[in-house]
This record gives structure tokens, sequence and C-alpha cells, in this order.
């Protein structure tokens, strides 16, 4: 079973990522649980609802608005990176946690690599499939790498000015 | 200035360990090329023609003689011993070592300094007006609301990885001299009619292939709301700005693409959810961060006229600097003094470690240890008793610093060009100094008065040629190099967009068109119009018909 990285830890992944082309027929083939193309979801979401655990996943220009009524039928919601330096999905990530208050997993896949995790798991994403032919116990590492952010984000919705603010008072 | 907590402290060195760590990944092979780009770029590292480029972060302008010293020992130890201020109010080094970035971030670490977000795809340093605290213009002081912009951006996670580069500016003064009609974001600190403090928010200006003036999305933002509000604005962008090309994913283009209105409505409906959510500034906060920037422990003194005017008629030479190098001050008894950096012969903000170390020095003994970067590439003492001021001026003398120019012709904004920048289609510096040498006569320079000629290499317009009264950009025809002559940008309130004056020009005449343009306006001001004011009058057919006019 390929690794993936999951709460922290590097662990084996059990479920299974159907590539954007994927039939139906082909999907309910696959040993289960699956991650379905949203297009696939879109058309098919009749069927897909019989399965009792199911993951999407959104490409980069899919906006997570499209499935926020559907939220509840999914454990998992996968975000595609075709490439490391598209950072759309960092905002869809805050959406899902932020407004729509999504507490399944939220999975990067794609071109995921070890210096993109750290912005990752501030947005709000929990595990990460990182790129097959790099290894995800050195990725593991930026998770750690700062210890202090100023901003408000998902990991630490308080900005540092408000923290800063109790710790002198 | 802002000074350091040991969060901020710790942010910072966290990111020396980060980078360090990056670096030899990238040197073991674990990062390629590609991968190393963004994390090199965002770290200000680009690749150039010699040697990388580090371009050092300093925030909104500002720094400390400490900060200086250690600029000249990293220039002295890690490079060939000068400096480059660019237009972003940054310090730039030519010549450093890959290999020794970690260190020399270390060594910046240790004065409170960094070189986080200066380039790649990311919010870049926040600037604002060279003279924000003195100004007798201002109307609100921009640099606290600079710092928290810039605390708010570092290392945003969400907007780390934009389509492209975005550049914001603070304005608190009637004149605009932070030329916010030309950045991603501009904002204009305002009071409403009940005296609260608030921000006009323009969006979509930018320079470079596509140059537009930004356009008024909000009037009257309060205060509390600005980190939600700019929030609103990166979230719209970082989802709906185009990624397909490069050349397409500015934000002016997306303002453009939905219409001002259209954009507006976008960002108050996302802003909508954030309204009141945490990131809602707080009294407590504003005032902490202000507190870094009160007034210096000013003595009472009064202005003194009569002692200055006595002083310029002994020393004309005086005289002349006092009138262009010297900005009025809002505490009486005190002036603000720009060290011009466009001395003839050196390149267009270029400074030496000595040089460094002398304007550190005099921080210390004229202006409260501290000195700021302008984006217009020189480098300004903005508390200095004007009963020193005679005294200053022999010391600057000396040290290359009172070239008379500022505002005039031969201050001139220039990029790098294709001497150092790989992006380059021309060079920039060997134009300036020819242009600088064909008006180096000070009667003259003086005669023609207020003008702001500007230089970019290519036409990513960092020498910001588009909003230069006379703007020259570099292209390449063929292999060989040629400028192109636009006329009537400005980069103040009311900012307009040059228009090009026709097809472009070998290097070699270039002083001659420059001094033909010259001519035009000499012959056809009037005694009070200033170059852009003939110009707005007359429009571009005078100069075209004088500087395409077939040869006898």
């Amino acid at each position: 079973m390929p690794l993936i990285i999951k709460n922290n830890q590097v662990i084996e992944d059990s479920w299974h990522l159907l590539q954007a082309d994927c039939s139906l027929a082909d999907a309910l083939a696959q040993p289960q649980p699956i991650i379905v193309p949203f297009t696939l979801w879109q058309n098919h979401a009749v069927e897909l609802k019989q399965l009792t655990k199911l993951g999407v996943w959104l490409d980069s220009h899919e906006a997570i608005e499209e499935i926020v009524e559907d939220l509840p039928l999914f454990s998992l919601v996968a975000l595609n990176f075709p490439t490391f330096t598209d950072g759309r999905h960092f905002s869809s990530a805050r959406l899902l946690r932020e407004r729509y208050a999504y507490s399944g997993e939220i999975r990067a896949i794609g071109d995921v690599l070890r210096d993109q995790l750290f912005f990752m798991q501030r947005c709000g994403f929990d595990a990460y499939a990182v790129r097959a032919d790099r290894c995800p116990h050195d990725a593991l590492l930026s998770l750690t790498e700062f210890s202090i952010c100023y901003q408000s984000a998902v990991d630490c919705p308080e900005p540092l000015f408000r923290r800063r603010v109790l710790k002198s008072a | 200035m802002y000074l350091y907590d040991h969060y901020d402290q710790q942010i910072v060195n966290e990111r020396v360990a980060q980078f360090r760590d990056q670096t030899r990944r990238y040197f073991a092979g674990e990062l390629t090329e590609d991968e190393f780009l963004p994390l090199r770029l965002q770290n200000g590292l680009y690749v150039q023609r010699h040697a990388p480029m580090l371009r050092i972060a300093v925030p909104y302008g500002l720094l400390s003689s400490t900060q200086l010293r250690m600029l000249a020992h990293i220039t002295r130890k890690y490079d060939k011993g000068y400096a480059h201020v660019t237009t972003r109010t940054n310090m730039q080094l030519n010549w450093p070592k890959l290999e020794q970035v970690p260190d020399i971030l270390q060594d910046l670490a240790s004065v409170q300094m960094h070189a986080i977000q200066t380039s790649g795809n990311c919010i870049r340093n926040t600037t604002t007006d060279q003279f924000a605290g003195v100004a007798r213009d201002e109307l609100v002081d921009p640099r606290p609301w600079c710092e928290l912009i810039r605390q708010w951006s570092t290392f945003h996670p969400e907007f780390a990885r934009l389509p492209r580069k975005f550049k914001i500016a603070v304005n608190g003064c009637v004149n605009d001299r932070a030329a916010i009609e030309v950045h991603d974001i501009g904002l204009e600190a305002v009071r409403n009619s009940d005296g609260e403090l608030g921000f006009r928010v323009l969006v979509g200006g930018g320079l470079g292939r596509t140059p537009m003036l930004a356009s008024v999305i909000n009037e009257f933002m309060p205060w509390p709301h600005l980190l939600s509000y700019l929030e609103a604005i990166l979230r719209v962008y970082n989802r709906f700005g185009r990624r397909d090309n490069k050349f397409k994913a500015r934000i002016k283009i997306l303002v453009k693409a939905l219409t001002p209105e259209g954009f507006a409505k976008k960002v108050d409906e996302e802003w909508q959810h954030l309204k009141d959510g945490p990131s809602t500034l707080t009294d407590a906060e504003v005032q902490r961060v202000s507190q870094h920037f009160t007034a210096p422990d000013y003595q009472s003194l009064s202005d003194v006229p009569e002692l200055l005017a006595e002083q310029d008629a002994q020393h004309p030479g005086f005289a002349r600097w006092r009138s262009r190098n010297t900005t009025a001050h809002k505490q009486p008894g005190y002036v603000a003094v720009t060290l011009s950096l466009k001395k003839t012969g050196v390149p267009t903000g270029d400074v030496s470690e000595s040089q460094l170390d002398a304007i550190a020095d005099l921080a210390d003994r004229y202006s409260y240890s501290e000195a700021r970067n302008t984006h217009e590439q020189n480098i300004v003492l903005a508390d200095v008793e004007q009963t020193k001021l005679l005294q200053l001026w022999l010391e600057i003398r000396e040290l290359g610093f009172a070239t008379p120019n500022i505002g005039l012709l031969s201050d001139i904004i220039c990029c790098p060009g294709g001497d150092f920048c790989a992006l380059a289609n021309a060079k920039s510096i060997p134009v300036a100094e020819a242009i600088q040498q064909r008006f180096a006569d000070l009667d003259y320079l003086f005669d023609i008065g207020d003008l702001d000629l500007n230089i970019s290499g290519c036409m990513n317009a960092c020498g910001h040629h588009h909003v230069g009264h006379i703007g020259i950009l570099g292209v390449d025809k063929k292999g060989e190099e040629f400028y192109q002559v636009s006329l009537g940008g400005n980069s103040g309130r009311n900012a307009s967009l040059g228009s090009i004056l026709g097809p472009s020009f070998a290097q070699d005449t270039m002083p001659d068109v420059i001094n033909k343009i010259i001519d035009v306006y000499i012959e056809q001001r009037t005694a009070e119009e200033q170059f852009i004011d003939t110009y707005q009058r007359i429009g571009a057919q005078p100069f075209k018909e004088r500087v395409y006019a077939p040869h006898h």
C-alpha cells in the first residue's frame, strides 16, 4: 500500500484514487473505499451514494462551492495540485473548513512536495499524498518548521496579534 | 521604527533554518532546479547573468544605523563591496554565492532583517511615502499600517502560491509619493466626516507589459476591517486570477475582465463572510504597533530661515543643494534631507560599503539613527536639525551624496538592466549615465526643473518607465539594443501612463533624443510650467516632429 501523511504521521493509505476519466463501471469494480473525480460524482451521484464510504477529488479549476450540498456524503475531499506552484486549493481548503465546517479528511494530491505542506496544514489539509518519487518521512519534517505564525488560519484561528495581547494582559 | 519582539525574531530565525535546509537539499539533489525556483525566489534570490542576486527586504524603506552597518558588513564579507537600492525600497546584492545565502540570512536576522517574499508569486514588500511621519502634507502616518500589513502578509499560508507577484502601497498624504495608483492594491488612509480612520482601496494598477492605473473599489473601509478586506481581495485573486498565461496573471487583468464594479462585488461578497472575524484589527494591536512610530525626542526648536538664507548667500552650492535635496518638515526647526544616489558615473541607486557605513554614522549623528530608502532610489535622513544642515552638506559632499538633483532630470530611476539582469532586453545603466553626462550643467538642469526620467531595460518595467514624465524602455530588435521613448507618464496623484512617441532609437543617439525633447519644452513652456505641464498642454506632436525630423 502507498504511504501518505495523515494527522502528522506516515501511514498506509487505504483509499483508492480514481483517474479523471474513470467510468462508473470501473469505479464500482475498484476495491473500496474510492476517491472519485468530481465529474463522475456529478454524473453518477445516485449510484455512488450507495457506497458506505466515499471520497471525491477536485481539480484546481473546480470550485468547492460545487460540492457544498453534498459534503455530508463525503468522508474525504481530495484537492488536486496539477503543479506545486498552483495555490488555488489553499483557498478551497480554508473555505471547506472555515465556511462550510467540513470535518472529514482534506487530502492534498498531485504535485505535492515537502515545501508546500506547512502552508497546506495551516489552510486545513490534514492528509498529504506526497508525490510518489519523494519520501513522505522527509516531508513530515516540514510540518513543524515554524512554531509561530502571524495570521488567522484553520490551524490557529486567533491571529498572533490577539494572542500577543492576551499574553501581555 | 518597529522593533521585533521574541515572536517576530523567532519567525525570522526559523526562516533562516528553513532556507538553510532548502539550500542543502538543492545542493544534495533532493530538490530539482524547478522545485527550488519558487523557494529561492520567495527568498529574494534570482539567478542572474553573473551570479545569484539577493534582494533583502527593507520594509517600507526604513533602516536603522545598526542595520545599515550590517548591510555594509554583508557587502564586504559576501559580495563585492556595494549594494543597490531598488524601486521597492529594498537592498539588492549582485554577487552573493548561493551556498553563502543562509549565512547572509543569519547575519540579517541578527539585526531584525530578512529576505522574505522580496520576489516570487507572493505578496511583496509593502511600500509607502519616504517622508512618512515627517511630511507637512500628511494626514495619517502610514507606517503602522504598513507594518500590520507586513505581518499579515508574511508567510500568509493561503497566498503563498499566487498567480503572480503582488504589490501593495500605502499613502497617507495629500500628495501621493507612494505611487498607489500603479500598485496591485493601493491604500489611501483617509478620515470620514465623523473623523474616523479608514482606507480608500484601489485595485488593479501596475506597470509591466500591460500598464494600467488602479480603480477604486471601496471609498472607505474602516480600519478594523483592513486585513479581512485585503484577505477578501487576495482570495478572489488567488482563486480566479489567470494562471494559464504568465503575462495575463496579474490582478489588473482579472479586474479588467470582471470590470472594477464586478470585481468589487465579488470582493464584497467574500468579505461579508470574513467581516468581524478573527482578523478584525483591535485597538490594542494598532496601538502596540503605532507606539514604534511615534515622533522621536524632538527638541523644541524654531525654523531658522534667516540663518539658512545667510548660509545660502555664503555658499551658492549649499543654496542649490538645499533647494532640491531638502523637504519641509512637520516639526519646527527640522528638515528632511535626501542623499542623492544619482551621481554621474555611479549606477543609479548603488551604494558602496563605506558609504553604507557613512550613512549609518550620519544617521546616528543627524537623524535619530534612522534612514529611509526611497522608491526613486535615494536615501533620506528624515529628522535633521536645520541649524546642522550646512555641516551635514559639507560632510556629504565629501561622500558623494550631495549632487543637487533630487527631482531633476538626472535623478533617474533605473533598473540594473542588461549589465546584471537576465530578463533585460537592453542595458539601462549606460543610457542613464550618457544622459546624466549630457545634462551635467547644473544651471541648465535647474532651468529644466522638475522632471522624472525613468529607464527600464525590459517591459517588466522595474525602472517604472511608464510613469516617467520621460520614460525609456530597452527593446531588442534582431539582437540589437534599441530604446523606445514615451512621454507624459506621472506617478503622483492623478497618475497617468506615458504614450509611446514613435519608433525606437539606437543607444548612442539617446542623449540627442532627450536633448531634442527638452529643447521643445524649453521653447514652448510658459513661465510657470514644468515639463509635464507643457506636455499636457501641447501634446506629443511637437516633440514627435522634432525628434523624428529628417536630417539636413
